[in-house]
């Protein structure tokens, strides 16, 4: 089964060198990027001389908030990205992630109904709640999509934000009515300002997704083929889509929950993958991993660069650099786009 | 809506000969009028229903309101519409080229600068021309940015607005997390779009906009009807297209951001209006559809306020049910219809 499935691995020697620059460069951003991260912050006592002399303080908060926030981050690129991919796939339009189909906005909506009905829910049950929330959502979008006749590669997203936009409506509303708008705005916000040990480790559960979908990689490629290519290639097309859904909404939620609404990044981070080596599933799920963990890092040291020692909501950062590589993936086709 | 106006005597459809009723219904005019003395009498209604205390007091409120909902309703029914027709679908409207969102982030913007108290101080007519100035300004730019090179497809343009959106509402949502509750409370109060309170010298700059608006729409309703054919054949027809196009838009983009400074976002109202114009009005030709969208847009806010304030009870919620209406409305849409 899996040998069928299986693309084949030739390619022409200059686009791999290629491909193994970008990726060398990748790492090394990451790595640097990732020590910059570890060594900012509001108090003074983490640097590399302190950490140097074994300073058990500095040693403290490196190991409570610092390696954390870091390793938190990373995840949370990684796996969006990820789920962004595999909507891609699942929908077979490239501008569709959970921000742009409405199931970012279903979850947020779930989240407010955990607040609202058992506001001292646990952080795990809390986000399984969440996470069929954005299930549901997934599976009212790929409903709705299938009635739209004419799927232009704009016009899905285009869709998809306004059932957002809908589930949103609906949401301020019901925060507005109970006073709640605030907290839901920081809610939705998320801030890595608080991770701390014991608090991130639930993203794990979004590297499990991650795992699943790396070993299943093949069949989203044959899925991203249409249900009669697939079902020719005798795979359950029903089951891998199912198994898509799922990944896709918790990872939604994990990073709901920890991190907040962080806008296009599933999106751009695929994209610009795809653009370097094209569009192999299986062998795209690190490059995309990498680059979504360098993309949110980046985005965290200028969150907390800008106004240094206050912060600027990560999601805030995202959005804006991520709506602006969208517009140039938008822009940067000549003509009319299909 | 229409249903109350209609004759209690409707000949069977297999009738031979329609009754002389059915054959004055058939006509736009006589629907037009119908319409409007619905609304003529849901205004009174409105007036005289439920006075509490002095009647000359509550009349001057009230008629403050069905002057700001006639203000509003003129914009976004004409705005709605023509926009449509220059797009080529019946699904998105204005709104959705980020105005909202970008009116969210110049209030939030002005208290964040001014502080709360700064922002109700400050004179609201130089607020509010200020406002409208920069959210015309952005809308122009936009387009003549995405239009200036190659022709692109119409909805990747609106794909871009939305981007847009999205990118001021992160902005936006930044500099309310900065704002202390006190000041957070006035930007809200100012995002919901309330029809109730309008500034009486607001009113009337907006009127003045909005009025000029419809002017300058009056004389382009026969290209209108030519450019509902599409682009290739208005061309074909003799409309100088781009020309066209880009006045009507320059006047959408005044209308709407006009309306939006003086009450605030409303996204989907125009979304039913328009569309319940083109089923009610029985014809494609601007010159019915156009009138009949105002109309509709005032039965929606009168009937919807009379509803919601004076049976209900509820206050200060008619935007946001109008907003629920028409999100459902477009799902539906989308579904019945497809967004062609």
């Amino acid at each position: 089964m899996r040998k069928t499935l299986t693309a084949p691995t030739s390619t022409p020697a200059p686009a791999r060198t290629r491909r193994t620059w970008v990726g060398v460069l990748i790492g090394a951003a990451l790595v640097a990027l990732a020590a910059v991260s570890l060594l900012i912050g509001a108090s003074n006592d983490v640097s590399v001389s302190s950490l140097a002399k074994g300073d058990g303080d500095a040693l403290f908060l490196l190991a409570a908030s610092r390696i954390p926030r870091t390793v938190s981050l990373v995840l949370v690129g990684a796996s969006l990205g990820i789920a962004g991919l595999i909507m891609q796939m699942l929908v077979r339009n490239k501008f569709v992630e959970p921000s742009t189909t409405g199931v970012t906005e279903f979850a947020v909506l779930g989240m407010l109904i955990a607040l609202v009905f058992w506001p001292g829910m646990p952080i795990l049950p809390r986000m399984a709640f969440i996470s069929l929330f954005a299930l549901a959502g997934t599976w009212i979008f790929l409903r709705i999509i299938r009635f739209v006749p004419v799927r232009t590669l704009v016009l899905v997203p285009l869709v998809g934000i306004m059932l957002g936009g809908v589930v949103g409506a609906a949401t301020t509303f019901f925060a507005y009515r109970l006073d709640l708008l605030q907290s839901l705005g920081q809610w939705s916000q998320g801030s890595f300002a608080t991770v701390m040990r014991g608090r991130y480790e639930f993203l794990w559960v979004a590297v499990v997704m991650v795992v699943i979908a790396w070993l299943a990689a093949d069949r989203f490629s044959v899925i991203g083929l249409g249900e009669e290519f697939a079902t020719n290639l005798g795979l359950d097309f029903r089951r891998v889509v199912a198994i898509g859904m799922i990944i896709v909404a918790v990872i939604t939620a994990c990073v709901l929950v920890t991190a907040g609404v962080l806008p296009f990044l599933g999106l751009v981070v695929p994209n610009i993958v795809s653009l370097i080596i094209g569009d192999n599933v299986r062998r795209a799920i690190p490059w995309v991993a990498g680059l979504g963990s360098v993309f949110v890092v980046a985005c965290d040291i200028i969150a907390r660069v800008v106004r240094f020692p206050y912060e600027i909501p990560l999601s805030v950062v995202v959005g804006i650099v991520g709506a602006g590589l969208f517009l140039w993936l938008l822009l940067r086709r000549r003509g009319r786009v299909h | 809506m229409s249903t109350d106006v209609r004759p209690a005597v409707v000949a069977a459809p297999s009738a031979p000969r329609p009754g002389r009723v059915r054959a004055l219904w058939s006509r736009p005019g006589a629907r037009i009028l119908a319409l409007a003395v619905v609304v003529a009498a849901l205004a009174v209604f409105y007036l005289v229903n439920d006075v509490p205390g002095s009647f000359l007091f509550a009349a001057k409120i009230r008629g403050l309101t069905i002057a700001a909902m006639a203000v509003v309703a003129c914009a976004v029914g004409v705005s709605t519409v023509v926009f449509h027709t220059i797009t080529q679908n019946r699904i998105l409207t204005p709104s959705i080229m980020g105005f909202d969102a970008f009116y969210g982030l110049i209030t939030t913007g002005m208290v964040f600068l001014f502080g709360a108290s700064g922002f109700l101080q400050a004179d609201s007519v130089v607020m509010w021309i200020l406002q409208t100035v920069v959210m015309v300004a952005f809308s122009v730019a936009l387009f003549t940015w995405l239009f200036a090179g190659k022709r692109r497809s119409i909805h990747l343009m609106l794909l871009v607005g939305i981007v847009l959106g999205t990118f001021f509402r992160s902005a936006t949502e930044w500099m309310q997390r900065m704002l202390d509750p006190l000041d957070f409370q006035v930007v809200t109060d100012a995002m919901f779009a309330s029809l109730t309170r309008p500034d009486p010298a607001l009113l009337l700059f907006t009127a003045a906009l909005v009025l000029a608006g419809c002017a300058a729409v009056v004389p382009l309703v026969a290209h209108l009807d030519v450019l509902t054919l599409g682009a290739p054949a208005a061309v074909g027809l003799g409309v100088d297209h781009r020309r066209v196009v880009m006045s009507l838009f320059l006047v959408v983009s005044v209308m709407v951001a006009a309306c939006t400074a003086l009450v605030g976002p409303i996204l989907f109202f125009g979304l039913i209006v328009a569309n319940l114009a083109y089923s009610y009005a029985g014809s494609f030709r601007h010159r019915w559809t156009l009138p009949t969208a105002v109309l509709l847009g005032l039965v929606c806010l009168l009937g919807g306020q009379i509803v919601i304030e004076q049976l209900l009870g509820w206050s200060g919620t008619l935007s946001t049910v109008i907003e629920f209406a028409g999100g459902a409305f477009f799902l539906y849409l989308v579904l019945r219809k497809g967004a062609r």
